[in-house]
């Protein structure tokens, strides 16, 4: 849990060292490459979402920003449903992130703390949902939903959604918590603190960080998730709903700016948790 | 050590035990059920509605042909990337989260993104037509031009998933430990063969679970294909929505449901055999 990619700098930093200068400029011109290759989709797509009407359909572009305006823009959230499809993906996703640490935190201490029976069909249960198509598991609920009444609403979606992201906070908070000595805990009930106050007082603060890296996983899997959140909404879609489901008849510069509003959470949150990355994953992948 | 068993760990796991239940495995019955069930009675009349779709054949050689061509590219790609970023020394960070980035973009961002560039007016014409290379704007993504489309698709899957096959990659790299690298060079052994002797075997198991994951979401890719050639190119994923939402026949929708799970538990159970690693060859 500790590992972050600083930790690896250093036996790296020997070996940077001794390449000689003609490799250097090989590694350097290849990742140049890569980087471009990760940025300019991100930045075309931008020209596009400000670009507006005219700008899509210039003849021929150039890659350099012209006449860009908010105009385009606040144009397409202006359009009737727009804001309400992005309000909807806040509330479904800020439901998982709620729904995927209530249920998925406990597990994985339980796991981190106790031995108990059942304990390697609980992981059994948990590991077997990353060899199905999650997603797909939404065509049945149409029914059901329909029948309870969560059908249409970003609360539903957002049940779904959790059934992604739980096995995932699980799995992480499992090892966050292993990545905490029991001895902590052991010694606040030593002073009289009671096994629920111990783990307020002790544990808790020192898992947040890891906590709130499991919580902006779940917030990006909910937010991004097309499939299931289109099948399950008519009229109250989620922005992804929503944009696949105008795809057809909207002008492009309106999936640009959609897409651009899609884009812009996700490089925001990996940038928050970028120090998480590695160990979160490479946890949630063992 | 462990604690004592008591009613504790139960009441702390039962939550998402009973939540996983209702919200996983009864679906999961639910599917197959749907899928047997016409009219009144079992039958296999949704499976051979299916069957005899007029997009079914094509659906299921798009989603093959999809799949075997992204993930390999990815998962060489994605070595590639992680070799180059170990060698790294300042920048390490930077050059990292830029990598990482398209870990958190949709599957119908990422076609949008790739829209914006391949579109008639897009980019990559106005770019070839500085070239001298085309005379005007040209269509890449309609039914005329199904190659182009398809190598579309490949881009934009290559782009926004690759960076998930390096991040697993990377965390199992972390766990190799440095000595068996510098013995061998002590031994004299090449870059190459330090690759393919010490760092590709002892990958194994992050490579199984990259392999694992990746391949599952390729049979359901769809939101790449639908930003950028709507339906002009079918996939699995894609047929059993329409059947869902436009047909509104439940019964064919959970068919391709089940036809997806069936084949991504195959990956799996292929992945788990194949590239299994005993105890003892565990660092």
């Amino acid at each position: 849990m500790t590992t972050t990619a600083a930790d690896l700098t250093s036996p790296a930093k020997n070996r940077a060292m001794a390449l000689p200068s003609a490799r250097r400029l090989l590694l350097w011109t290849g990742l140049a490459v890569l980087i471009a290759w990760v940025l300019v989709p991100i930045y075309l797509v931008a020209l596009g979402a400000f670009g507006g009407r005219l700008g899509v359909f210039r003849w021929p572009k150039s890659i350099w920003p012209s006449d860009l305006s908010f105009a385009a823009m606040s144009q397409f959230l202006a359009i009737e449903g727009v804001f309400n499809a992005l309000l909807n993906s806040l509330i479904a996703a800020g439901l998982t992130v709620v729904f995927s640490i209530a249920l998925g935190a406990p597990a994985g201490y339980a796991l981190a703390r106790y031995t108990f029976r059942g304990q390697n069909a609980y992981r059994l249960l948990v590991l077997l949902t990353r060899a199905f198509p999650l997603a797909i598991l939404a065509l049945p609920l149409t029914v059901s939903f329909i029948r309870l009444g969560l059908y249409d609403t970003p609360f539903g979606v957002s049940l779904i959604h959790t059934v992604l992201a739980l096995p995932f906070a699980a799995l992480v908070t499992q090892s966050l918590f292993m990545g905490i000595p029991r001895e902590y805990e052991e010694a606040a009930w030593v002073f009289g603190c009671t096994r629920f106050q111990a783990f307020i007082k002790v544990i808790l603060p020192l898992a947040l960080p890891g906590l709130a890296a499991t919580a902006i996983f779940a917030f990006v899997i909910s937010w991004n998730e097309v499939f299931a959140a289109s099948i399950l909404t008519v009229r109250e879609r989620t922005l992804t709903a929503y944009l696949l489901r105008i795809l057809a008849e909207s002008p492009l510069h309106y999936r640009f700016a959609g897409g651009f509003i899609l884009i812009i959470p996700s490089v925001l949150f990996i940038f928050a948790v970028r120090r998480y990355l590695f160990a979160v994953w490479g946890i949630a992948s063992k | 050590m462990p604690a004592r068993t008591s009613w504790i760990p139960y009441a702390l796991i039962a939550p998402s035990v009973i939540f996983l239940a209702a919200l996983f495995l009864v679906p999961l019955v639910q599917t197959v059920w749907l899928s047997v069930s016409a009219g009144d009675g079992l039958s296999l009349e949704n499976y051979r509605r299916m069957a005899g779709d007029l997009n079914f054949a094509l659906a299921v050689k798009n989603t093959f042909l999809l799949t075997l061509v992204v993930v390999p590219l990815q998962v060489v790609l994605a070595l590639a990337m992680a070799t180059m970023v170990t060698k790294l020394d300042k920048g390490r960070d930077l050059v990292l989260w830029v990598l990482t980035i398209p870990l958190g973009i949709s599957d119908l961002a990422a076609g949008l993104a790739w829209l914006a560039l391949l579109q008639n007016t897009g980019y990559l014409n106005s770019a070839l037509y500085a070239l001298g290379l085309i005379q005007g704007p040209v269509g890449w993504l309609s039914q005329e031009t199904p190659v182009a489309l398809f190598f579309a698709i490949v881009l934009a899957e290559l782009w926004r998933a690759t960076a998930i096959v390096l991040v697993i990659l990377i965390a199992g790299l972390q766990l190799i430990p440095k000595e068996f690298a510098e013995a061998a060079e002590i031994f004299g052994a090449r870059p190459w063969t330090r690759f393919t002797r010490i760092t590709l075997p002892l990958l194994k198991p992050s490579l199984q679970s990259a392999l694992i994951l990746r391949t599952v979401l390729a049979f359901e890719v769809f939101a790449v294909v639908y930003a950028l050639g709507g339906r002009n190119f079918p996939v699995l994923a894609g047929e059993a929505y329409v059947w869902q939402n436009d047909n509104q026949n439940y019964g064919v929708a959970a068919a391709y449901a089940v036809l997806i799970m069936a084949i991504s538990l195959a990956a799996t159970a292929v992945y788990l055999r194949v590239l299994r690693t005993r105890p003892e060859q565990l660092p």
